[in-house]
This record gives C-alpha cells, structure tokens and sequence, in this order.
C-alpha cells in the first residue's frame, strides 16, 4: 500500500488550563448549562479584545518539545474568516504559515513501533468554536441552538506532513500522541471530544480528499480505510478522484461528499491586529525545556549522562512509568544509575510480566535494591527484593550486617563440613571450586566481599 | 450663570468649590440638550440616569478629578446599562454589559456620562452625515457638515451642550470635526489609551482621544483617560502628565517642520488661514521650517485598504445571534445573516466590500501586503522627520465644511479630505488639532504632530499657540 499518503490535522485541547486562551473564562466548560460559561469576550461582543493565557504558551512549547518541534521565537495570530454561528465573531483567532504568518513551531516528528518517524509540518495556537445543538436530527431540525460555552477554550492544531502510509498507522500515530500528552499532563483521553482529527488522503496521483468530522482513535482507521477503498474502486473504474472535502458519518461509516474544491471557503487570512507578536520568552522556554524533552534526547542523555547502555536506556525512556522512576531515582543517587537503569529494564518487567501488579512511587525502596545489586547480592535475592518492594513492603537489605571476616569463616566451615566429597574434588578442580565458592555465596545473607570469601575458601582447602 | 461658556476646567473647580453640584451642572446640560439638540442632532442617547448618579456625587463628596463633571461620550465607546448603537441600526436595541475601559477611568474620577453622541456609522465617514440616526449639524453653520465621524461629540462641545466630550480617531475622526466645528481635539499615540470597550473600525490604527473648548480641557479629560491597560495587549505605559507644564510650557526655539507637499493641495481658504496659523507659530519663538516627505500621497489609499480590510473582519460578528437585533426567522442561518446585515448603511457596505476584496486570494499581495508596506515607510518617514524637528504642522482638513448633503455623489471628494489626518494614524504618532480663525465665517484648524508619547509637549505647543489665535467659544444656538 505504499501509494497511499496520509496527512493528520489533529486538534488538541488543553485541558490541563485553568481558562480560555483570550478571556478568563473557566475551560472547564463540559457539563454546564448551555452559555453560562462565558463572558463579553469569549462572545464576541462589541468592543472586546482578546489577551493572550501565558499558560497556554507554556502548554504549547511543552507539546512542541516532547514532539522535538523548532519554536518561533516569534510567531503571529492571525484572523481566519469565515461566517459560521458557533463563531461569536464569524472569525477565529488562529495561526497561519502563509501570508507572512508564522506559526508557533514548525518541524519535530514521532516515531512509530515500525520505525518509521512521521513528521509535523506545524503547530499552531488557537481558540475552539462553541458547538451547535439540534434537539432533532440536522435534517429535520427547523432550528439549531448554540452553545458558546466551549467557545474560546485553547486549542493546539497539529499538522502532519503526508507521511503516514496505512489507517494503523494513523491511529497508532494518535494513540502515541495521546500518550505523550497525557505524559506532559494534558490527559486528553480523559475528556469526550479533547482530541479530534481531520485527515486528508490521496493515492498515487489521485487529488488529495479532506475527511472531517473523525472522533475516536478506531474511527480514523476505519474512515481512512474506507476512503482508501473507496478511491481504489474510482481508479479501477478509471474516475478521477476530485479534491473535496468528505465528511465521516459514523452511523454509517462511509464518508460522504461535503463540498467540492471550487466550493472552499477563502478564508480571508490577516494578522489579528489586537494581539502583539507571540514572542516566547527564553527564560520560560529553558525552564520548559528543563522539564521536556523529546525521547530521543532522553535515551541520548542516559547513555551520555549516566553511562546506561543504549538498548536499556531506550527500554526506559519509552516507558512513562519506568522513566519516571529512573529519573527520581537516579536524581538523588547518580552513582547507582547503572543499577537502577538495569532493574527498571530488566528485572521489574520481567516481574511485572508474571504477576499484574501496580508500579509503586516509592523511590527508596527502590534504590535500596540499587545498592543491593551494586552490593554484588544474587539475581534471586535480587528479585525478592524487588517483590517486596513491588508489593509495598519494606525493603530490608542487609547492608547494616555487612559480613565480617568471622561470618566469612563461619560461611566457609559450613559449606565445606556439608559437603565433603565436593572439597575434595576442588582440590584439583576449579570448576568444582567455582561450585563451592557458589554454595558459600547462597550461604552469604548480606553484603560480602567476594575475593575475601573466595580467598578464604582456598585456604581452607590449602589451596 | 450660562455654564457652557466656562472651561471644563473652571467648572470643575465650581464643583469642587461647592458654589454648585454636580446635580445642578448635570440637570443644566441635560436640559440644554434638549432645548437645542433637535436642531443639532448631535445625541442619539441621553443618559436619564446621570442626574441621580450626579446626586449621589454630591451626596458621597467622593468627587474625584472630574468632580461630577458630565461629558459626552462617542457612541461606539461601550457604556454598560446605556445603550451603545455606533449609530447603525444593526445595534439599534444593543446595551452593552460591560464599560469601556476609559468609561472606568472617567467614573472613577467621578466624571457622570451625560448621553451619546451620534457619529457615522461605525465611524465609516469624514462629515457625520452617514448616521443611521441622521446627519449631524455643525452649529457654527447649520447646513453644513460638522465632521466626522465622532461629529456629535465636536458639535455637543462646540455648542455647549457638554463640557468634553470623547470620540475616536481612526484616520481623523477627532481631529477633523474638531477642526470642523472649532474645537480641540486629540488623537493620541497609538497604545496610549486602551482600547478595551471601543468597538472596532480599524483595530491597529485608532485610538480614543479628547475633544474640548481648548487645549487644557482637552489635557484634562486626557490625563484620565491615558494609561496601559491589561485588557488592551496594545496598550502601552505612557510617560506621566503634567497640566502645570502644559499651562507653563515656552514654546521659544522649538522647531516646527512644514510640509509643503501637504500644504500645497489645500484648497485656498484654508491655506490662507493656515499661513496665519503659521505666523502665529513664528509669533510665540518657534523656528519653523518647509520641508517635504516622500510618498506622503500614498498615505491615503494605504490607509483605506488597511482600515476597510479590518473593518470587514470586524463587522462580520454582526449577525443578529447573541445581540443587537433578533436573527430568529425561519431562514436558514446564511439568509436569516443576510437578512440582518442589510441593516447596515451603505457606507458601511462599501467598505465591508472593499475590505473582503483586498484580503482575498488573489488581491492580498496586491493590496493590503502593498499598504502594509507604504504604511511602514510613512512611519519610518515620519519618524526621521520628527527626530529631526520637534513638531509637524499642517492644515487639519484640507477644505472648508461642506454643505449637509453636497457631497454624497461624490464619496471620493470625502475620502481625500483626510489626506492631512491619516498619515499621524498610520504612524501611530499623536497629533492634535486646534482652531486658527474663521475662513468665509467657518472654522480652519490646524494640526499638529509630534512623537510617540510626546502628548505633553504637543498639548504645551498648542497651549501656547492657541493664547496667540484665540479660542473660537461656545456657539449660543
């Protein structure tokens, strides 16, 4: 199927402010009776200017970052016009990379499990419509009610290049989008309609067809599928495929004809001339950066920083939970990085694969078993710990009965007394050496100094 | 006692004093408005309530800067509880929620909002006579225009029916029915006075300014109203106001430019009073100078092309669904739109036109990318100039008043009478414009500009010239 090229519009709210993004209005607007969330701005009314949420700005360049996107230094709102009632001013304070516009941040990719990076062509800053009501169906309907409650609430637009090359791939694009946010602290899984998707597709030299009107992750793999069809039956039958924009109905699921090239609105783009440039202060922009980072830088600093080998860093940081841990641990204890990167990769899946247990937030434990690993304890008294401390129980490691050389003795005179004929043979086999020095190492409760033991076996045995 | 022939300024110290209140002074113009404004039309709503509101100035002696004093406000700036129409029937019923920012600033220092003043429609005109409510009068002659667009506001000063007034001036709609009706009248630097509650013509070019009998008046009114606003993100801090430096201003060894290329297309009249005013200007010690500015007469279409694309965004949210007429038809929401926005006038059709052609696919570049960029050159212009001299001077308007009603076939002939004020808008500089006499018994003004955030050193200049020219006074109708 690589004749298809899938491009996403993909709308974001951000859901983690406080307010709209031009008025003080709450953006929490779900669930409210209808327009009692708004105010003389967010309705447009005469006389009213928009002032830019700060916060937003802050939620942007952190979406930018974790999609390793360049910011503007400098970037524009612009005016989009067009008439439409859940539109209090019939035109939408927005962005535009055309005309002189710039938007808020160009470039930054993500990668899919196959591999493959899909690009972002752009970011851009906007408000959200309110929504319209009809208490029938839309075609019934003799009149429809609008609701501006939701109109105002702060958008981030995110734009695809035409980089995605199956339905799967699209949503698996969005389910890792999702993941990311939610990761940044914009849960918008958690909220009906706080990500929503157009898709625009073409095959071979077919025109490119706009899709709108896409809710839900699987719907977009089974409007694309469709479309994708759809367009392959016009091709066979030798039918052009015309730019339009479709529509998805989902009751249906076929997408449907909404309007034809010739019949796309002209916008009427121009610098909104109420609000000054968007300049990103660089002092909010380090402390952003500060906090996040695209994960490919992550995996880079692991290595770099903390000397984690590339396989488990990347083990790691693709995984919010364990990097999250790493990162807490690791903070108060470089030294034991290695240790804990090897536990967080390896061990704790491994234990978390067998039985479905919760990853506790507790980091002190957590680091103990750290110690204990660098302490040289066994893999198995290793992965006891670890369920203790999985289990949110106390984490005991017997650094405090560090063994002196007495209890090394004492260790030694029972695994030699026990088995005999073993001592014997390792008297002129190492390997069998190697199997007591073992016996002695199970024996050890708490951290031992192995050359010690092991010299201390030799003697024993003359050796 | 005739308190329309007192300064805005003596009354206030009237108030002040106690020898009246401001229940007195707020009855007295209310009543004089009604006694004359039928023949000026210069209200379309009068505020029944200022009286009490006066009343209850008097009552908590909390006057403040302003004492109780009532002004007149342009009705495109946004009084909460008084209805606010820009004179255009689309807003007919409109009252808006919520005060203008500058209304805040006025009734904080306990200024009583008396009515407001008729204007053209959404601003969109030079004469005042494209109101949705009819043509202003100019009270100095009655079958002539009083200018526009805040014409209410100048005409309600000019004939005492308020003490100051407030208007807007997107590309000389202060200044010319200033200069129109013999008044003063101040448009202030861009960013200087929020804009917060002032319904929008041409966002990036127009400010709120004073209009008064003279030069303190209109200072007075200004250093209430100046000041960065959190509401507006266009909204600058300005340097502090000091009417005492104004008063004591000396105007001795400042250098005045004049530019000729301006100068030369007035009609003559006017250029014959202005060679007076520029006396004058020589009389009180300024050193004044001829010079020229390249590509001055772009400044015109530039400034049509910037203010119609604006304005053709910003009136789009006029339609009838959240205020100001009822939408509810049983057309569908394009028709039932279409329906509603034939309330606007035909002025306002024209520029809505004009504005959407130059923004679309195709005549963008052509138009308004191009204005944008003659505009950056006029400021740039503009800006050297004043660095090198202290002020510009120049005729306000470049023709007498017309008569009510001579010009309406021949819109062009009204869109070049504000070659000499919009070049300040497009710079975002302040000007300010003052009487210098009467030419065939009407008023010529004359226009000064200055630098960003020199409002003190222009209202200085023109203190100092008006003690030389005289004030022209309160018409007696």
């Amino acid at each position: 199927m690589n004749d298809v090229k899938i491009g996403l519009e993909i709308h974001v709210q951000l859901v983690s402010l406080k307010t709209k993004l031009f008025c003080s209005c709450s953006a929490d607007y779900r669930g409210k009776p209808p327009n009692t969330n708004v105010c003389p701005v967010c309705m447009g009314l005469p006389g009213t200017l928009p002032v830019l949420n700060e916060k937003a700005v802050e939620e942007a360049i952190k979406v930018a970052k974790a999609l390793s996107a360049n910011i503007s230094n400098v970037s524009y709102f612009f005016r989009k016009n067009y008439f439409y009632p859940d539109l209090a001013k019939n035109f939408q304070i927005t962005q535009y990379d055309k005309a002189g516009g710039i938007p808020f941040a160009t470039g930054g990719y993500l990668k899919l499990s196959n591999g493959r990076r899909i690009r972002i062509r752009r970011m851009q800053l906007e408000e959200d419509p309110g929504r319209i009501y009809y208490e029938v169906g839309i075609q019934e309907a003799k009149y429809s009610l609008i609701d501006y409650n939701r109109h105002g609430v702060a958008l981030i637009e995110i734009v695809t290049e035409p980089d995605i090359r199956e339905p799967r791939e699209a949503r698996e694009f969005l389910e890792k989008l999702s993941g990311i946010l939610e990761e940044l602290g914009i849960p918008v899984g958690g909220y009906e309609g706080a990500i929503r998707c157009d898709a625009n597709i073409s095959l071979r030299e077919g025109a490119r067809v706009e899709v709108k009107n896409i809710t839900g992750f699987s719907a977009v793999e089974k409007a694309l599928s469709y479309e994708i069809t759809r367009q392959r039956n016009l091709i066979k039958r030798g039918i052009k495929v015309e730019r339009e924009t479709r529509h998805w109905d989902e009751r249906r699921r076929i997408t449907a004809s909404l309007r034809k090239k010739e019949m796309e609105e002209d916008y009427r783009y121009f610098p909104e001339p109420d609000l000054p440039p968007l300049i990103v202060r660089k002092d909010v922009l380090e402390r952003i950066e500060g906090i996040v980072k695209p994960i490919e830088e992550v995996i880079k600093d692991y290595v770099k920083k903390y000397g984690v080998e590339e396989v488990i860093a990347e083990r790691i940081a693709r995984d919010r939970r364990l990097r999250t841990l790493f990162d807490r641990s690791v903070k108060n204890r470089p030294d034991l990085a290695r240790h804990l990167a090897s536990l967080l990769a390896n061990e704790i899946p491994f234990l978390m694969k067998r039985k479905e247990i919760e990853l506790p937030s507790n980091v002190k434990g957590l680091l103990i078993v750290a110690e204990a690993r660098r302490d040289g304890l066994s893999r198995d008294e290793i992965l006891k710990l670890l369920e203790d401390w999985l289990h949110g129980k106390e984490v005991i490691h017997h650094k405090a009965t560090t063994l002196k050389e007495a209890d090394l003795e004492d260790i030694v005179k029972k695994v030699t007394k026990k088995n005999p004929k073993v001592v014997e043979d390792a008297k002129k086999n190492p390997r069998a050496l190697n199997y007591l020095m073992g016996l002695a190492l199970r024996e050890a409760k708490g951290v031992i100094d192995k050359k010690k033991l092991f010299d201390l076996l030799r003697r024993s045995l003359g050796l | 006692m005739k308190w329309e022939r007192l300064s805005a300024i003596r009354l206030i110290e009237e108030l002040k004093s106690g020898s009246i209140t401001s229940e007195e002074i707020s009855a007295y113009f209310l009543d004089r408005i009604k006694k004359v404004d039928h023949i000026l039309n210069s209200f379309i709503t009068l505020n029944e309530k200022a009286v009490k509101e006066a009343e209850k100035i008097d009552k908590d002696k909390k006057g403040g800067r302003l004492a109780g004093l009532p002004i007149a406000i342009k009705d495109n700036i946004t009084t909460k509880g008084i209805r606010t129409t820009c004179a255009s029937r689309i807003l007919e019923n409109y009252v808006p929620p919520y005060d203008a920012e500058v209304i805040s600033r006025i009734k904080r220092e306990g200024g009583i909002i008396i009515g407001k003043t008729n204007m053209d429609e959404f601003a969109m005109g030079s004469s005042g006579e494209n109101s949705g409510f009819g043509p202003t009068k100019n009270p100095r002659d009655l079958n002539r225009v009083p200018g526009g667009s805040s014409s209410g506001s100048a005409a309600a000063v000019a004939a005492g029916l308020a003490p100051l007034a407030l208007g807007s001036d997107t590309g000389g709609s202060i200044r010319a029915p200033a200069s129109f009706t013999g008044i003063v009248g101040l448009k202030p630097t861009y960013g200087a006075v929020s804009r917060f509650g002032l319904i929008a013509y041409a966002n990036s070019l127009e400010q709120i300014g004073p209009m008064g009998k003279n030069v303190l008046d209109a200072a007075y009114l200004y250093s209430i109203i100046y000041g960065e606003d959190e509401k507006d993100s266009t909204s600058l801090p300005s340097p502090p106001l000091s009417i005492e430096r104004i008063s004591n201003f000396e105007a001795k060894g400042v250098k005045v430019a004049i530019l000729t290329d301006l100068v030369s297309r007035v009609d003559e009249p006017v250029r014959k009073v202005f060679e007076r005013g520029i006396n004058y200007v020589s009389e009180i010690g300024a050193e004044v100078s001829e010079v020229k500015l390249e590509g001055i007469d772009l400044a015109l279409p530039a400034y049509y092309v910037i203010a119609c694309s604006e304005a053709s965004s910003n009136l789009a949210r006029y339609d009838g669904v959240r205020f100001g007429v009822d939408c509810r038809t049983n057309l569908s929401w394009r028709d039932a739109y279409k329906e509603v926005r034939k309330l606007f006038g035909k002025e306002v059709k024209v520029r809505i036109m004009l504005g959407a052609y130059a923004l679309s696919a195709g005549f963008f570049e052509e138009y308004y990318v191009k204005a944008v960029k003659v505009r950056r050159k006029i400021r740039e212009g503009l800006k050297k100039l004043l660095k090198r001299y202290d002020y510009i001077a120049i005729p306000t308007m470049p023709v007498l008043p017309w008569r009510i009603g001579e010009k309406l076939d021949d819109p062009l002939y009204v869109y070049l009478s504000d070659a000499l004020t919009v070049p300040a808008n497009l710079a975002g500089v302040p000007a300010i414009s003052l009487p210098i006499g009467l030419a065939d018994g009407l008023p010529v003004g004359i226009q000064f500009i200055a630098d960003e955030f020199e409002e003190e050193k222009l209202f200085g200049l023109a203190k100092r010239f008006e003690e030389e020219a005289g004030e022209l006074g309160v018409v007696d109708l």
